[in-house]
């Protein structure tokens, strides 16, 4: 059997696959999430150091997992994008931007909120923190230019070599940012969590960050799906979908 | 292709000294973005300097990011950077050239006049050695970086704001080691190890940037 890799490749066929997929994800992404806030609610025990502040990081490290996560994916579509010269991965790209900023943001948040209780802060210059705040505007920086360039082949191609820079970069911003950190202050605040972390409490996080994952792919196949209909408006297939757009 | 090369260089180079206003803007750009810090934090000498390697690093970042806008924009308006597209000669090669060119007009100027305001900060003679060294290794990756920033840039509009905030967060890593390196110095301390990564950073920079500016430049022109 030959399988036919480029099958979905098109916006015709992916349009409806997508619609067909977004309910599961959406349903998984929901039943997921129930079942994560209760275990991190009402199974997990509360920290002995930490008090019940430390819930937070239930969100927290599956959106700060996601952000990074969702940048790798992204620059991956995006280099499929350019090489293949694909519209589908470049539009998956554009599609994930929003999600992983998203993700970005929602990490640098709670760990603020996290961190006024725990640390006494706000915010520190911690090296995890910088990093995520630069992964924030380099995920600003993709969204501006895309956003600039009103030809959408010709913002796709562009903003995919920036994705493909960024991701060279992240590596290198990361060590910079921890050696620089290390060599400015001493381990005043330490991020690293408990080495014995209950097994409940690992199982909640670790549920959430698959409810994230499963809202990502929703998020990114609805968001797909209205690109699509927005640079295909011309193109017959869609007058022919004979649904309310 | 050596040819290529020096052609490329005298010809940006030519072009920067029939509008040399333009290269004197970003050189007092930086000294007035550096005096602008002891206004704001006050003229305590043991505060600024601890502040300088960062104000003297970020005002270069600015500075060479101001620049940025002349590298392709002119060439792009008045066509001439579609012929160099078009030209026989490997993209990447007149990209370097005209990086070289930038960094000859808008970073070694800074380069140069920056122990002078280092003294205003009254840092120690061995940080002004690494200072320059530093600047030195550093300016010319903050061109190439900011190279791949204008070639994405151009034809776009809003693309001055915009460029910063492609670029900016790409200079990080100089900075670090940049402001690092000054900064272990003036504590007494041996400032190779940062010297050292600047200078790879500067290598990995030299070979991957020119290739990701030409990309970017043909997509930029199609």
């Amino acid at each position: 059997m030959k399988l036919n890799w480029f099958k979905y490749a098109s916006p015709v066929t992916f349009y409806p696959l997508a619609g067909k997929l977004i309910p599961w994800f959406a349903l998984a992404a929901a039943i997921l999430t129930v079942a994560g806030l209760y275990l991190s609610f009402f199974v997990a025990p509360t920290d002995f150091q930490q008090g019940e502040s430390y819930r937070i990081i239930f969100i927290h490290v599956p959106a700060a997992w996601m952000s990074m996560f969702i940048y790798i994916v992204m620059a991956g579509w995006a280099a499929a994008g350019l090489i293949f010269n694909t519209r589908l991965s470049s539009m998956m790209a554009s599609a994930l931007a929003p999600t992983g900023a998203l993700f970005t943001f929602i990490a640098l948040w709670t760990g603020a909120l996290w961190g006024k209780p725990t640390w006494g802060a706000w915010w520190v210059w911690d090296a995890r923190l910088t990093s995520e705040l630069i992964l924030l505007f380099l995920y600003m920086g993709f969204l501006a230019l895309h956003a600039a360039i009103d030809d959408p082949r010709r913002a796709d191609r562009a903003s995919a070599v920036l994705a493909l820079v960024g991701v060279v970069n992240v590596p290198i911003i990361y060590f910079s940012v921890k050696w620089w950190n290390t060599l400015h202050q001493g381990a005043s605040v330490s991020m690293t969590m408990a080495p014995k972390m209950a097994a409940t409490m690992l199982l909640g996080m670790l549920v959430m960050a698959l409810a994230c994952w499963m809202y990502s792919i929703a998020a990114a196949l609805a968001r797909v799906r209205c690109i699509i209909l927005e640079r295909e408006q011309q193109a017959e297939w869609i007058a022919n979908l004979g649904e309310p757009i | 292709m050596m040819q290529t090369l020096r052609y490329v260089v005298f010809r940006d180079l030519l072009l920067a000294m029939r509008r040399r206003a333009d290269v004197a803007t970003t050189l007092f750009f930086f000294v007035i973005v550096a005096s602008l810090f002891p206004l704001g934090v006050g003229p305590d000498p043991k505060l600024l300097r601890v502040m300088a390697p960062g104000i003297l690093w970020v005002g270069a970042l600015l500075a060479s990011m101001l620049s940025l806008g002349r590298l392709f924009a002119e060439d792009y308006a008045d066509g001439s950077l579609e012929q160099l597209v078009l030209a026989p000669e490997p993209l990447a090669l007149v990209v370097i050239g005209k990086v070289v060119a930038h960094w000859l007009v808008s970073g070694l100027p800074l380069v140069l006049i920056s122990p002078v305001i280092a003294l205003q900060f009254d840092l120690p003679r061995e940080a002004i050695v690494t200072l320059l060294l530093a600047l030195l290794l550093g300016t010319p990756l903050l061109s190439l970086i900011g190279a791949i920033g204008a070639a994405l840039t151009v034809g776009v509009r809003g693309g001055g704001v915009l460029i910063s905030l492609l670029v900016l967060p790409l200079y990080v890593p100089v900075l670090i080691f940049g402001a690092g390196a000054v900064d272990a110095s003036a504590m007494g301390m041996d400032a190779s190890g940062h010297l050292s990564i600047l200078g790879a950073l500067l290598l990995l920079g030299m070979v991957l940037a020119p290739w990701a500016t030409a990309a970017a430049l043909r997509i930029s022109l199609e």
